[in-house]
């Protein structure tokens, strides 16, 4: 095993670890569970048995194994970044929904002198 | 008659909105200022002036605030609601005409447009952002507006109840386009003379808060 299968095996790992214990504490469902240990275990096996990602690059029709990997990673990546924006809007709506909310209680009951 | 309300969303605007309110009142029944979690004395002030003031305890930007204000005009009982800015760039006299234009009962929606008989002293640099604005509007919404990013607008309550403003910033303008489309509200827009003093320059828009309006517009648009 070169160095850096083993430092990436780590990572796998880690990345296993870190999603067993968010499922512990309810912040994954059973199913999320599953799709994060999946990506990670496909990440050891591509690591591991690197001719693994040429046999996916030739069926895809990509060149080599590490380009598909490369591709893929960034396909992930883009698809993560939607959904940050998409939560991150979901979140800025809330907050102006709560501070309208805190605003016009000012407004509410008999009519103020002001 | 009926009753008339002016939103003003008020951002560190403590240098000119007592006087913004002060001639607003002149032309509506009650002025209602949204201090969006303002570090100045913009809430004094405002009140100082005769204004109604709620206050967002953090800033949450012209959308949110236009929204905060609208939401609380009608729990005034408004029969009629203006937008007009804090910065001093609009007249009230402008929002009268604005008011007049709603009552003659044929339209739900005025905009104050700055392009109709073009007076005023706007620069080149605004007028070429209003463009870009106005056709990224049309493009997403479908609907040419001479002046789709003014902050000067009428609407009846009717309309004010079915409009839903969902931005927080500045895509605000543009929304409302989109939701007078979606409602079908009938619209007209009415020409307005905007004052542009060095202060209302310098609280002005720039390229950055320019592009990131249009994106979101983009995105908003691709993802509903």
């Amino acid at each position: 095993m070169t160095v850096i299968q083993l430092v990436l095996v780590v990572i796998a790992g880690c990345g296993i670890a870190a999603a067993v214990s968010r499922f512990r504490r309810g912040g994954l469902s059973r199913l999320q569970l599953l799709l994060w240990s999946l990506l990670w275990l496909a990440v050891v096996g591509v690591v591991l048995r690197p001719e693994t990602a040429s046999f996916l690059a030739r069926s895809l029709g990509v060149g080599r194994g590490a380009d598909v990997v490369v591709y893929l990673a960034i396909a992930a990546l883009f698809y993560l970044q939607f959904r940050l924006f998409g939560r991150l809007e979901d979140h800025e709506r809330q907050i102006t929904e709560l501070t309208r909310a805190l605003a016009l209680k000012d407004l509410e009951g008999p009519p103020h002198g002001r | 008659m009926e009753k008339r309300v002016i939103v003003i969303p008020a951002f560190n605007e403590g240098r000119t909105i007592g006087e913004v309110v002060r001639s607003a009142l002149q032309v509506a029944d009650r002025v209602l200022v949204v201090d969006d979690g303002s570090t100045d004395r913009t809430s004094e002030a405002a009140l100082a002036s005769g204004a109604l003031v709620v206050r967002h305890v953090v800033n949450r930007g012209l959308g949110g605030a236009l929204g905060t204000g609208i939401a609380g005009a009608l729990r005034l009982g408004a029969e009629a609601i203006a937008t007009m800015d804090a910065d001093g760039q609009h007249r009230a006299e402008d929002v009268k005409r604005a008011f007049e234009r709603l009552a003659e009962g044929d339209v739900d929606f005025v905009i104050g447009s700055r392009m109709i008989e073009r007076k005023g002293n706007m620069p080149a640099v605004r007028r070429l952002a209003q463009f870009l604005g106005n056709a990224l509007t049309f493009l997403l919404f479908r609907r040419w507006v001479t002046d789709s990013q003014s902050g000067l607008r009428a609407m009846t309550r009717t309309a004010a109840e079915r409009i839903e403003i969902r931005s927080s910033r500045m895509e605000v303008s543009s929304e409302f386009v989109k939701e007078i489309v979606d409602k079908d509200l009938r619209l007209a827009e009415v020409p307005i003379e905007a004052v542009y003093t060095e202060y209302s320059l310098s609280k002005g828009q720039n390229l950055a808060v320019g592009m990131q309006t249009a994106l979101k517009l983009i995105l908003r648009r691709l993802l509903d």
